[in-house]
């Protein structure tokens, strides 16, 4: 494929066999894939390369997570029996994010029990963790670095939450870090206290306003909510911003590969290529981009116009319905071939220095173990 | 509102409903349904806005536009004399102009934005930026000029089938928190709208087993919550084989000598292994399609577009929808 000739090719098994690389990042679009290929790698690193593997899957398919044994959320790593590790020695966990319990965790590690109780009574608090925009992105970044920190695993293997934007998933650290900063929180509720203080009196001066108009709109219950929210999390504010730059730098670290998952589809072409651009703006380390679901015929030389134009010569001629349909088939799949090419190829002139493996298409959806070691064996080309 | 009322089906089709909400999920095409519905409710004079609300600028990109700003924007036009607006809603925009509309900020606002603290308040209400943008849909959904309505449709390319209920019930939640004032107000107004005959919620999705998973799943939640659901929007369809049966590899080789093509040990092969697999594929697609036909609800299929989504696309996505019945 002129995509991937243009692009050095991704080993992908060199990654995984590598014992400096501890983690590795999957992200891109939603639908393309991603979960799937977490849970694939995750099987392969401990079946062939013999690592000791936990797979941290976000919102995995029904089927896909009863085929790792995955069948409630508890948020702790549960080996995955039935696997072929008798050779290599390897072992795969797997574990499925609890929004939630991942953030009440949190609140108690970072405060005595009394003061947990009140936080997780707060009717601010209970809406924030479980349906504040973020929240899942930064609790994946917060479980990763708690599964980095017991250090019991060679390979953390992580799935990233299906965000509106790869941005997300980047920014969750330092936006939940802004909002427990808490600053701009203590300002909001008590504009008075800091205003004769501060050199900034328009700014101020617009604080006190929006505060009161911040009142106005949502009432002063939600206000009073919030207060007692931040006065109980008041203490665990440090401790929060400091994680959060901690995930952010081992996200930096030559232990970990981000691997960019994409379909041969513009939207997912671009989002893999704004993406790509992200972590090199933030010194991210980009191991390469897997591009999933490309349609590949089984007979290149015969191209779609020449097929067609053979099936509309049979249909005339009558008596060959079977090889008709074939030859349309055929002519449909070289068509759409040569599309994803020129879809994939946007992101090779983009970014050619960044290596890349096509996976062909299955026939239907995974969600067996021996699935995930068919597309384990087709990303690793193997 | 009311005094204004003209036919609740905009473009005399089969799709009853002034404010059409379009999920599904990621990678099924719903930036391009929403944008061919929007064109297909515009035809025949009428003006129809396309709305985002997720900040990908999705739509830009769709028409190969610049960016939209967060203002109402001519589109492109639709056939018979008909208009296409979009918009593209940001929160903390939409914060703004709210409060300015009930506290006139003015300058005030705009010093507040420097400080972040717009981006502070909807990030950290909870909700507060989807109450924004649903707040936003219902307010062009229901605007009038001179007792005429400024849209005969409003389309919203709303989040994905994950996060769909969550983004409509989270007026519900707000109105929760938030006992009194003006919030409360426009997420009972925003609730009230969305659980309307005004309202058809379509799920977008293609024939495989995951997008079709999640639409069963998306439309549970919805109808628990209770969201009119319009259709099932089956999109990236192929017409159905005529014999759809397995050719054997001698047919094959005989049809190939009569179309004058080559006829090697490989290209019999593959070409054979080529039918096998879409087979096998149309098999799963007409089990997968049977099991959105037991949903019971209204169903349209749109084709699958060889060259990817360009406009002459999007006008024949546009044309399949105005078809429905």
């Amino acid at each position: 494929m002129p995509s991937e000739d243009a692009a050095p090719p991704l080993d992908v098994d060199q990654i995984l066999a590598d014992p400096g690389v501890r983690i590795v990042v999957c992200c891109g679009a939603g639908g393309v894939g991603k979960t799937t290929t977490a849970a694939a790698l995750a099987l392969r690193a401990a079946e062939r390369h013999g690592r000791r593997t936990v797979v941290l899957t976000i919102d995995p398919a029904r089927r896909l997570a009863q085929s790792l044994g995955l069948t409630e959320l508890d948020n702790t790593p549960r080996q995955v029996k039935g696997i072929d590790v008798e050779a290599s020695g390897g072992e795969l966990h797997a574990m499925m994010l609890d929004m939630k319990r991942t953030f009440d965790d949190v609140v108690l590690a970072h405060t005595d029990p009394a003061k947990a109780a009140e936080i997780f009574a707060n009717p601010f608090y209970q809406a924030m963790s479980s349906t504040f925009s973020g929240t899942q992105e930064y609790m994946a970044m917060e479980k990763l670095g708690q599964l980095h920190a017991r250090g019991e695993w060679d390979l953390i293997v992580v799935d990233t939450p299906p965000s509106r934007s790869a941005l997300d998933f980047l920014d969750a650290p330092a936006r939940l870090s802004r909002f427990l900063d808490g600053r701009m929180l203590r300002l909001l509720l008590a504009p008075a206290r800091s205003g004769g203080r501060s050199m900034f009196s328009l700014v101020t001066a617009s604080f006190g306003m929006f505060s009161k108009a911040v009142q106005k709109v949502l009432g002063a219950q939600l206000l009073t909510d919030l207060s007692g929210f931040v006065a109980a999390l008041d203490s665990m504010f440090g401790g929060f911003r400091q994680r959060a730059e901690q995930t952010y730098r081992i996200l930096q670290a030559r232990e970990t590969a981000f691997l960019l998952v994409a379909a041969p589809e513009s939207d997912a072409v671009r989002e893999a290529a704004y993406f790509a651009g992200r972590l090199r703006e933030e010194r991210m380390p980009l191991a390469g981009l897997v591009l999933n679901r490309v349609h590949r015929p089984a007979v290149p030389e015969l191209d779609a116009a020449t097929s067609r134009a053979a099936a509309d010569r049979l249909a005339e001629l009558g008596g060959h319905e079977g090889t008709v349909e074939v030859l349309r088939a055929h002519a449909a799949l070289a068509r759409q071939a040569v599309r994803e090419q020129q879809v994939a190829a946007r992101f090779t002139e983009a970014f050619p220095e960044v290596p890349t493996v096509s996976v062909t298409a299955q026939p239907a959806d995974v969600h067996d173990v021996d699935g995930l070691r068919t597309i384990g064996a087709a990303i690793s080309r193997s | 509102m009311r005094g204004a009322e003209r036919p609740t089906d905009p473009a005399g089709t089969g799709w009853p409903a002034r404010l059409h909400v379009v999920t599904g999920k990621g990678g099924t095409g719903k930036t391009s349904v929403a944008a061919a519905l929007a064109m297909a409710l515009a035809a025949g004079g009428r003006r129809t806005l396309l709305v985002e609300v997720e900040g990908r600028q999705g739509i830009a990109q769709l028409f190969g536009i610049d960016p939209l700003p967060y203002e109402e924007r001519h589109l492109t036009a639709a056939p018979g004399g008909g208009e296409v607006r979009a918009l593209a809603v940001d929160a903390e925009e939409a914060l703004l102009e709210y409060l300015d509309m009930f506290y006139r900020l003015g300058a005030a606002g705009r010093a507040l934005r420097k400080f972040g603290a717009i981006d502070f308040a909807t990030t950290i209400a909870p909700g507060l930026r989807d109450v924004l943008l649903t707040g936003k849909a219902k307010e062009a959904t229901t605007r009038t000029v001179d007792q005429r309505r400024v849209y005969d449709a409003v389309v919203l390319d709303a989040p994905p089938t994950g996060r769909i209920g969550r983004f409509l019930n989270v007026t519900a939640e707000t109105a929760r928190l938030a006992k009194v004032g003006p919030i409360k107000t426009q997420s009972e107004g925003v609730a009230a709208l969305l659980r309307s005959p005004m309202t058809a919620v379509h799920v977008v999705t293609l024939l495989e087993e995951m997008p079709v998973q999640e639409t069963v799943d998306a439309i549970a939640e919805l109808t628990s919550y209770g969201f009119p659901v319009g259709r099932i929007i089956v999109n990236g369809t192929r017409p159905p084989l005529p014999t759809g049966r397995a050719v054997s590899a001698a047919e094959l080789r005989r049809g190939l000598v009569a179309a004058g093509l080559p006829t090697d040990k490989e290209t019999v092969a593959g070409l054979h292994d080529e039918a096998r697999d879409q087979l096998i594929r149309r098999e799963l697609e007409d089990s997968l399609r049977t099991d959105l036909v037991e949903l019971g609800l209204p169903m349209i299929e749109l084709p699958l577009l060889p060259d990817g989504v360009d406009r002459a696309g999007l006008a024949t996505l546009a044309d399949a929808l105005l078809r429905a019945d």
